[in-house]
């Protein structure tokens, strides 16, 4: 058997990265490294300096004398009580290990930083030679070994296709290929992958994993969520081959690019594809917290390839990474709102273009209809401001805001306005306690405002950042008199904005019988909860500020000021516990007056904020809404501003995504030190700053932003980015990383069986130089470049077909000596079945659909799923890159074949062959339904005679012709299935057909029977060992 | 290639290979990282290459498996298990404030006022232990169990808490304690799953993640069986495919497998060939498993269950788990998701032992009779306690608490008939022996002959544990 590790060489010098640092961080760093509290007798040895001096009575180290070095006596040692590491701490160090321990030590014990600390240099390869191919020959020379032939045609297609796309080859393609004899038949191959779109979808959903995507939040509420438009982001990124650096960048900081797109806004749903808890009760900030613990994760494991989260507690135990620098590092992730933003489809961009026009002729009319606008205008402008300023309102203190039973928490901010994250009730009391100075109250002013930390922005809760309000109650107490409370009459309610009064949305209703209205402010003070307060004007505004002013019919008068207890009712939501269908408030503010007969602003947010803009900082829709205000009190202008603002009643919806938004100034937060990584337990300030084992920033005086982060990640000069990316994508085609350790490239990892290998390969994604197919030359961290590298060598090229000595010796071909062989990922397989049996729905791109599941699946969610639509049409049948992810309950059939389920970032799949994966791609309703139109195929397609027959749906799995003893085996179960439905024993109808499917979609001449033995030999196919390989 | 090939790639390169390409990662098996020629601690006891085949833990264990009936939502350990005639007294009044010290609650004021026991409670069995007039079969086996009212947690809600009751820690994405025993292990069950979860009531705030293999590979994850339409997913044949047709289909299926396996050589093929067989007996013994007509109606009666219609449920999950360990399987879980008593609490608590506490104690009972409790480790309890303090306008709920909370166990190296810590008058402090959860995963693993310092994996770069970095074991139990 051969090491597999690294080989000793007499006659070269000990190499202490690649052969002494992994013994020290494996044997010895974990109570003789950095973190000071579990460091035994003083004696660090990651560091020469420490662990050549004395350290309590001995030197450990002493370079060139290994006989006297403590360190080699004790590891050599017999006697429990003295060797090292300690009995009960871990295996002695083997004969070879010590061997090699003294030879470094009488070489002097050179100490040289952990090699993946160490940006990667270029290593020297002939001109001449495939660099891939040479390195990986040269170490199998060392071992004696020599490369596997080629694979043949058929299989090296197949392979190629599932590696960059996802799907296998059709007949088509791979008959073309076939008898294409030209020299470059293969590489024709490569590029007519590497363009297709489907290319995008199949390293989509390797990025995916890394990324933790899923369609819903987790923990026990698990709603859905709208997050395929960045999934889209990620297949376009893919697909127009968006350079690396590039693609971390807008991913982690796009919307701080300069002039930044709505693509790039959605790139930052990369770390928003976390967990979000809204049981409850829960405390907002914890989960908030956790939240970024796993984005710091994510951002490790993803990109930087090192365990960083280790150090969430205490000092890293093996890297030299410290407690205070992941809060350091975290500074830059810390200063986000977790948003919710509308995205506008290219069709939905259509109709705004469509309306921006009517609107700019809209705006000529009124124009032309006063010519004297401009001036008119500026002066209407000037009248407002005084009413807009509003200098009587006075902001209360609000000292508690509750609900019944705590069931969320409203936070009371800073800046005395009240914010709503967590729980979303449907149905609750929020009571709110609110302190003013003010010796005489008249009224009060209930601001509803918006929010980062909202969906889209707010002021409320609901799926459109809208509210309704059923009922308002005020009471008041003298400030100096706490408990003694009274009731307080209110004579008007009025609002800054017109609402309709209507019948409640339908995603709110209750039942059929369901008569909730909305509609004006004057419902709050009506006595009933069946009316509320809605004051969501639709469409284009949904999400803009209002507000409600509450006019008392007595003044409240109380020298020491007072303090109000202010009931909102919010009975205006929809069923289900989980509060997916809330109605209620997300941030306000509570303000009073001592002014006679308040009112509502008769102005709307929009209009007023325009107003109280610079006319330099006025937008083109700040304008438009100045102009039409003051139109509207014009005669001659009004019906063109009408018609102008109705326009924006067609504003789409838009379609939404997770994504992440800059704090504004007055929300930054401190980012702190939490002790042992507790939530509860904040320490020391920090500011931003990298890990000082990593490489510099790219310039000092970059602000403590995510992009100054992104650029960091994304530097030339980053040790292991390039690196660990190129190792994910090996991973991928070879079944095995060149460091095994997908997710750790520091010092405990696994020492690579090709560093140079590694390194050349990062070094070419950021400098490349060699030259491809490709039509152009390729862009510094062009990743398609990089696949086009790795599938012309001839290392990928290999046929899979392995002796027994190099399995016995290798079995997991880390040496690479033959080619990559390994089943297929859970998606690959379902979308093999769909492609087979030509049941595939090609579309690339929108939302997640909802595949069939058992019956009673989701009687282990907590939450009632109301929500899965389970698709019956084509879309049932898409690739399962769009299968909707559920966390709590993922979907059976690509968790059976080691799907991750989102909850954390996944770099390494799995793969377990189990008996509930055989039971799933035998039974499961899609395997079923494959099988069937398989057969129907077959049939149809599949040639006159069943040996031609059975060869064709062979194909159709396999990609390949089947033997004469594979067709035959086939051929034996057709004529013994045929028998026994001719005599009866079996139904036809039953097997052959599908609640979408029926005789009558049987190709002429063929009878249910034989679409019945078919489907039985297209079930077979389909669980075939070469069906379900990638090889 | 001939048979005798075959065996040695299955025996030799393969067994290596399961573990590292199959299993968790080259070289990370802490038990014995098998690519640097070390001899696992754990040796397959049996040279299969399956994974879960049964292995010898690090020494002799007191229990062989494990049946947890997790009561999901939280009983109240005030009204069930922890009397405090003290607590009666106060009902009604604020608590004291230095009791409230630094002390969260998920959804009220602290300073609610605090809430009597709302049942009787008497002592029972021969040590005398204190349990609630709902209980009274689990009364009745008092000298069987082992009473630990001095449990405590660090989170507060439900899915949190759940995910670290089941894993170790509150983030999700950690193996859970079945899929840890699973691993370290493997199963006696070679025709079912070797981890088995049952769910009755409604759906775990945790979801699959209570049950869920983590970092491990999947194959260690719980398989709920369930209790509608088959027992395991896709256990059944598509509608027209019969037992013969389903023969013969798997017979084709291994002749080209195998075909496959001679040409290409690749031991994952022999992997797939065995997984297939393995399926075709699980289509048997899993209805198998599930009929339990056999049962006579002296035993269904025990469990609760009505012999003439015995319906799915927490009583009948009871039965199926004696069931499952009879037949091998390593870990069952029950999920009884049901107790989270925020208002209700006198009525909607006593229906909820109504439906449980007879199933539960049978289980013992049963076990005992038929000689496996010695070696089975039974757990009985949820994911936190609650709270001395009323919740809502009423008197009649109680909150979340962490502090404290009750649990029992039962079986396999087990104290029987014994109380193990205690909490102050108001059950809201542990005044005594207080058991945090690794502890307890520590003991437990204790019992089933690991040693949770060693029962690790290398996942992002450590050496990951159920216990975490901490863990030990609580004597006091052990029998």
């Amino acid at each position: 058997m051969v090491l597999l590790g690294a080989q000793l060489r007499a006659e070269t010098p000990v190499d202490f990265a690649l052969e002494i640092q992994p013994i020290l961080s494996e044997k010895c760093i974990i109570c003789h490294g950095q973190n000071h509290r579990s460091r035994e007798a003083d004696l660090r040895l990651d560091l020469r300096d420490r662990a050549i001096v004395r350290s309590e009575t001995e030197i450990s180290i002493i370079p060139g004398s290994a006989d006297q070095s403590e360190a080699v006596l004790r590891i050599e040692s017999d006697d429990p009580d003295m060797v090292m590491p300690p009995p009960d701490h871990g295996e002695p160090l083997t004969q070879e290990q010590r061997k090699l321990f003294r030879r470094w030590i009488n070489e002097g014990a050179p100490y040289d930083v952990h090699w993946a600390f160490v940006s990667p240099d270029r290593p020297q390869v002939p001109a001449n030679q495939n660099p891939i191919d040479y390195l990986v020959r040269q170490r199998l020379a060392k071992e004696g070994l020599s490369p596997s032939p080629l694979a043949d045609r058929s299989a090296l297609l197949r392979r190629l296709s599932l590696d960059l796309t996802g799907l296998p080859p059709t007949i088509e393609e791979m008959d073309a290929f076939l008898s294409d004899n030209s020299a470059d038949a293969y590489q024709k191959q490569v590029e007519r992958l590497l363009a297709s779109p489907h290319y995008g979808e199949r390293w989509a959903r390797w990025w995916l994993d890394a990324a933790r995507y899923a369609d819903s939040d987790g923990y026990e509420k698990d709603l859905p969520r709208s997050q395929w438009p960045w999934r889209d982001w990620v297949i376009n990124a893919f697909n127009r081959d968006l350079p690396y650096d590039q693609f971390i960048t807008e991913q982690v900081a796009g919307d701080l690019l300069p002039d930044a797109t709505q693509e790039q806004q959605v790139a930052t749903g990369f770390l928003r594809n976390g967990m979000i808890n809204e049981e409850g009760a829960i405390n907002a900030e914890e989960f908030r917290m956790e939240g970024l613990i796993d984005r710091m994760d994510c951002l490790g494991k993803a990109i930087l390839g090192l365990t960083v989260s280790c150090t969430q507690c205490h000092e890293h135990k093996y890297d030299p990474m410290s407690h205070q620098e992941y809060f350091r590092l975290m500074a830059y992730i810390n200063n986000d709102y977790e948003a919710i933003s509308r995205v506008y489809s290219p069709k939905h961009l259509e109709t705004i273009r469509d309306i921006k026009n009517t609107i700019a002729s809209q705006n000529e009319k009124i124009k032309k209809a006063v010519p004297e606008w401009q001036q008119q205008l500026t002066k209407w402008i000037d009248d407002q401001k005084a009413n807009t300023e509003n200098s009587h309102w006075k902001t209360m203190t609000p000292t508690s805001a509750e609900v019944p039973d705590g069931i969320c928490h409203p936070e009371i901010l800073s800046d005395k306005t009240v914010l709503n994250l967590g729980f979303r009730p449907t149905s609750t009391r929020l009571t709110v306690i609110a302190e003013t100075p003010q010796t005489a109250l008249t009224g009060l002013r209930l601001s509803a405002l918006r929010h980062g930390d909202l969906i889209f922005g707010g002021p409320g809760r609901s799926h459109l950042g809208s509210f309704a309000i059923s009922e308002m109650k005020v009471e008041a107490a003298p400030l100096d008199a706490p408990e003694e409370y009274k009731r307080v009459d209110v004579k008007a309610a009025s609002a800054d904005v017109a609402s309709k009064q209507k019948l409640i949305d339908s995603f709110f209703r209750l039942n059929k019988e369901d008569k909730r209205t909305v509609g004006g402010a004057h419902y709050l003070i009506d006595g009933k909860t069946e009316t509320a307060w809605s004051p969501d004007r639709g469409a284009k505004l949904h999400n803009e500020s209002c507000e409600a002013v509450l006019e008392f019919a007595e003044p409240i008068c109380n020298e020491k000021g007072s303090r109000l207890r202010i009931a909102m009712e919010f009975r205006h939501g929809g069923l289900g516990g989980h509060g997916r269908a809330n109605n209620f408030i997300g941030r306000f503010r509570i303000d009073g007056t001592g002014e006679k007969a308040p009112k509502a602003n008769a102005l709307p947010a929009e209009v007023r904020r325009a107003i109280g803009k610079p006319e330099a900082e006025r937008t083109a829709e700040d304008n438009n809404h100045l102009l039409w205000a003051w139109a509207r009190t014009h005669e001659k202008a009004k019906s063109h501003a009408q018609g102008a603002f109705h326009q924006l009643k067609r504003w789409p919806e838009g379609d939404s995504v997770l994504n992440l938004g800059n704090r504004k100034k007055e929300h930054v937060r401190t980012t702190r030190i939490l002790k042992r990584g507790s939530w509860q337990s904040p320490g020391e300030a920090v500011s931003g700053g990298v890990p000082e084992f990593l490489h510099d920033l790219p310039d000092e005086d970059l602000p403590t932003n995510r992009l100054t982060l992104a650029r960091w990640l994304a530097d030339r000069n980053s040790p292991t980015t390039a690196r660990v990316v190129v190792n994910r994508m090996w991973l991928a085609y070879f079944g095995i990383g060149l460091v095994t350790t997908t997710d750790d490239f520091g010092v405990r990892s696994e020492v690579p069986i090709h560093p140079k290998l590694l390194d050349w390969l990062a070094v070419e994604l950021m400098e490349p130089s060699v030259k491809t197919f490709a039509d152009k030359p390729p862009e510094p961290w062009s990743l398609k470049h990089l696949h086009r590298l790795i599938v012309n060598s001839d290392t990928y090229r290999q046929s899979a077909l392995a002796s027994k000595a190099i399995v016995e010796n290798d079995p997991e071909n880390k040496l690479l000596a033959r080619g990559p062989r390994s089943r297929a990922d859970a998606e690959m397989i379902r979308d093999i079945a769909l492609s087979a049996s030509g049941l595939l729905e090609p579309k690339v791109g929108g939302k997640s659909v909802f595949p069939p599941v058992p019956e009673g699946l989701f009687a282990l969610s907590y939450t009632a799923v109301d929500f899965w639509d389970t698709a019956k049409d084509s879309d049932r049948y898409r690739r399962s890159l769009y299968v909707f992810r559920r966390r709590s309950i993922p979907d059976p059939v690509l968790a059976s074949f080691d799907a991750p389920s989102g909850d954390f970032s996944c770099v390494r799949r799995t793969q377990s062959n189990t008996p509930l994966a055989a039971l799933t791609s035998l039974n499961a309703t899609i395997f079923t339904e494959a099988a069937q139109s398989l057969a129907l195929r077959i049939l149809g397609e599949g040639g006159q005679t069943d040996r031609e027959k059975a060869q064709y749906g062979y194909r159709l799995c396999v990609s390949r012709l089947p033997n004469k003893a594979e067709t035959d085996a086939l051929l034996k179960l057709l004529l013994a299935t045929r028998n026994r439905l001719k005599k009866g024993e079996l139904n036809a109808a039953d097997i052959a057909f599908n609640e979408f499917t029926q005789p009558g979609d049987l190709p002429p001449d063929a009878p249910p029977n034989e679409a019945a033995a078919w489907t039985i030999i297209a079930r077979v196919l389909l669980n075939l060992d070469a069906t379900l390989t990638k090889g | 290639m001939n048979t005798t090939i075959r065996n040695a790639l299955a025996s030799h390169a393969s067994r290596r290979w399961f573990l590292g390409q199959c299993g968790v990662g080259a070289g990370s098996l802490a038990l014995g990282s098998l690519l640097g020629g070390e001899q696992p601690a754990f040796a397959s006891t049996s040279g299969n290459t399956n994974p879960l085949a049964p292995k010898s833990p690090h020494y002799a264990p007191k229990a062989k498996r494990v049946i947890y009936m997790f009561q999901a939502g939280a009983p109240s350990h005030l009204d069930l298990f922890d009397y405090k005639p003290e607590l009666a007294k106060w009902s009604g009044k604020k608590p004291p404030a230095e009791l409230l010290e630094g002390y969260r609650a998920a959804f009220i004021k602290p300073d609610s006022a605090l809430l009597g026991p709302k049942y009787k409670f008497a002592k029972h069995g021969e040590a005398g232990i204190e349990i609630s007039e709902v209980l009274p079969y689990t009364a009745a086996i008092a000298d069987k169990i082992c009473v630990v009212r001095s449990m405590t947690t660090t989170a507060v809600n439900h899915a949190p808490a759940q995910i670290l009751m089941n894993t170790g820690a509150q983030i999700f994405g950690r193996p859970s304690f079945g899929a840890w025993t699973l691993y370290g292990l493997g199963s006696e069950a070679s025709e079912l799953p070797g981890y088995v979860v049952l769910s009755s009531a409604n759906g775990t705030s945790g979801g699959a993640g209570n049950w869920g293999a983590g970092f491990l590979p999947t194959r260690y994850s719980g398989v709920p069986l369930r209790s509608s339409g088959d027992p395991i997913l896709y256990l059944s044949n598509p509608k027209g495919i019969d037992a013969a047709t389903q023969r013969a289909s798997l017979d084709t299926i291994r002749q080209l497998n195998e075909l496959e396996l001679k040409r290409i050589g690749d031991p994952q093929i022999q992997a797939r060939i065995n997984a297939y067989e393995l399926a075709y007996k699980m289509q048997t013994s899993g209805p198998e498993l599930v009929d339990i007509s056999q049962e006579s109606n002296e035993t269904l009666q025990m469990y609760g269950l009505d012999p003439e219609s015995p319906k799915p449920g927490y009583a009948k999950n009871c039965l199926l788990a004696r069931r499952l360990v009879e037949r091998g399987v390593r870990f069952v879980q029950l999920f009884h998701e049901a107790w989270d008593h925020h208002s209700n609490l006198k009525k909607g608590l006593a229906q909820r032992c109504k439906g449980t506490d007879q199933a539960s104690a049978a289980l013992v009972k049963d076990l005992d009779d038929r000689g496996l409790l010695e070696d089975t480790i039974l757990i009985w309890g949820g994911e936190f306690g609650r709270t001395p303090m009323v919740q809502g306008g009423g008197s009649d709920g109680r909150d979340h608490h962490n502090r404290s909370y009750t649990m029992w166990f039962a079986g396999g190296g087990i104290k029987a008939g014994h109380v193990h810590g205690e909490t102050d008058d108001f059950g809201f402090n542990i005044i005594r022996d207080e058991v945090s959860i690794p502890n307890l995963h520590a003991t437990l693993l204790h019992l089933l002959g690991m040693d949770h310092t060693k029962l690790s994996v290398r996942a992002s770069g450590l050496d990951m544990r159920l216990t975490g970095v901490q863990g030990e074991v609580i004597q006091d139990i052990l029998a």
